[in-house]
């Protein structure tokens, strides 16, 4: 990395520094785009297989067992254990930090999702039985919108997780802004690690922000009491998964 | 696959176990720093737990065990590490590897006992009150052994938490079994990769299943309660089974699975 120009700041490697962003904006934003692209598509991919597992789960105890059981395990694997063992799958690829993210990823969404498909009352199924609703209708129509609270509660916190998750990546070179970070260290480049970091912040609060947004429009329902906010904590997804590994 | 042998031989290479970069040494040095941190960040996160959820700050324990857990998980660790690293503090060796382990094990352990604590059931705090005991036995001797199954979860979610965060540390230039492999991927040894990780994912895993034993084990409600002994009735239900006003994120059934 040459640090060539004579700007004030990038020389005396400062922490902060104008003159970084402004000369590596480019750098930056591609950096930004593919960890964008890295955690959007782990938790689309999480999300389309974590929802017949949690119907798997659902339909049969034993599977419930196995599929809880195994994806709580892959949760403790540590990252840089998670991508090691990936790579001799995908070699050096992109695939291997989109998959580590989509295993963690599940842990969080089978058990957000199922927990919501439970919490739906048996009166919403029973009427819609008797207005003759089939299987797959009753499931799109009745018990996937009623889950939807829990469902998008998990959504949040895998995303949330995954953009953290992602910045690991740097050990493959698919990173994102962790690319940014790792090389940042081993060049000693204050600026570029302190930037890197804060905007990975930044994507996760954003991420955050827009996901619950989404939730309160497609779920106006559960405004109805706005006042009862201060509940007990929440105790499903905050407790004992581990934050960010 | 190949690598599974290769990987398989690695391991069972006696030179790849001795000597300063060996893995008897890494592994000895994770479990150091894992201990060390460990400790460290019960003793400052439980006193603080226990006394915002005895009552006193409740409402700003309750704002705390949310919103700590939710900034820890949208900080990346591996952000932090290098930070450290190049501040001030990473001329002192180890020291920015155990602020970060710390940093990271406080959210879980915090979190998790304030809501023990704070969630003992009602009834039989105040029975023990109306029984005359002081506000510190009704700590001690009721809402303690009551919260034990959430803060036993909470050390067993930071242990994880900081077996996996030592492994990052070795990507930011400390010790412990991520040097494994990182040296693996630094001279493009797939086999040793592979092999370092799966040394590593099988620590997070003994320290969990052991963690997982020891709260089975040393759970003061599976005890039978003996005659005149002052410790509570045996909860009807499992703390984290508490009946709560329905909320937007109800949880599961089975909390944990084995």
């Amino acid at each position: 990395m040459s640090a060539a120009t004579a700007e004030s700041c990038l020389t005396a490697n400062e922490w902060i520094c104008g003159e970084y962003v402004s000369s590596r904006a480019e750098e930056l934003t591609d950096a930004t785009v593919e960890h964008v692209l890295i955690t959007v598509t782990a938790v689309a991919i999480a999300v389309l297989v974590a929802l017949p597992l949690a119907l798997l789960a659902r339909r049969w105890r034993f599977a419930a067992g196995g599929i809880l059981g195994l994806t709580t395990v892959l949760y403790t694997v540590p990252t840089l254990a998670m991508y090691a063992l990936l790579l001799p799958v995908f070699g050096i690829s992109m695939s291997v930090v989109i998959c580590g993210l989509v295993l963690y990823s599940l842990t969080i969404l089978v058990r957000n999702m199922l927990t919501g498909l439970q919490s739906v009352p048996e009166e919403a199924r029973e009427a819609a039985v008797g207005l003759g609703y089939g299987r797959g209708r009753m499931l799109f129509a009745i018990e996937l919108p009623l889950a939807l609270p829990a469902l998008m509660a998990g959504i949040r916190i895998a995303t949330v997780s995954a953009v953290s998750l992602t910045t690991v990546g740097a050990i493959v070179g698919y990173g994102g802004l962790g690319n940014l970070i790792y090389s940042g260290m081993h060049s000693y480049f204050k600026a570029q690690v302190l930037t890197a970091s804060a905007l990975c912040v930044a994507l996760a609060v954003l991420a955050d922000v827009a996901l619950l947004t989404v939730q309160r429009l497609i779920t106006p329902w559960t405004r109805a009491g706005g006042a009862k906010r201060r509940g007990p904590v929440p105790r499903d997804s905050v407790l004992d998964v581990p934050g960010t590994v | 696959m190949d690598v599974i042998g290769e990987a398989w031989t690695w391991l069972t290479t006696g030179s790849h176990w001795s000597g300063e970069s060996g893995i008897t040494h890494r592994l000895g040095e994770h479990l150091y720093l894992t201990g060390v941190c460990l400790l460290i960040s019960c003793a400052v996160a439980l006193p603080v737990a226990f006394w915002l959820g005895h009552g006193g700050g409740r409402r700003l324990g309750g704002a705390l065990a949310i919103n700590i857990s939710n900034a820890g998980r949208a900080i990346p660790t591996f952000a932090v590490l290098v930070l450290l690293t190049l501040s001030p503090l990473g001329r002192h060796g180890e020291l920015p590897t155990i602020l970060a382990l710390v940093l990271f094990a406080i959210p879980p352990l915090l979190t998790n006992a304030y809501v023990g604590v704070s969630e003992a059931d009602r009834g039989v705090v105040e029975a023990a009150r109306g029984m005359g005991m002081s506000r510190r036995q009704v700590l001690a001797r009721v809402e303690l052994p009551l919260a034990f199954p959430l803060i036993m979860t909470g050390v067993r979610t930071a242990a994880v938490q900081i077996v996996a965060t030592a492994t990052l540390a070795a990507l930011a230039g400390g010790g412990g079994l991520g040097r494994v492999i990182t040296a693996g991927f630094a001279r493009y040894h797939t086999e040793q990769v592979v092999a370092g990780a799966v040394v590593v994912a099988l620590l997070a895993l003994a320290v969990e299943g052991l963690l997982v034993l020891a709260q089975r084990l040393f759970d003061p409600n599976r005890r039978r309660p003996r005659p005149g002994d002052a410790a509570p009735p045996r909860p009807t239900h499992h703390p984290t089974q508490l009946p709560t006003r329905p909320s937007t994120q109800p949880r599961p059934d089975g909390r944990r699975l084995p």
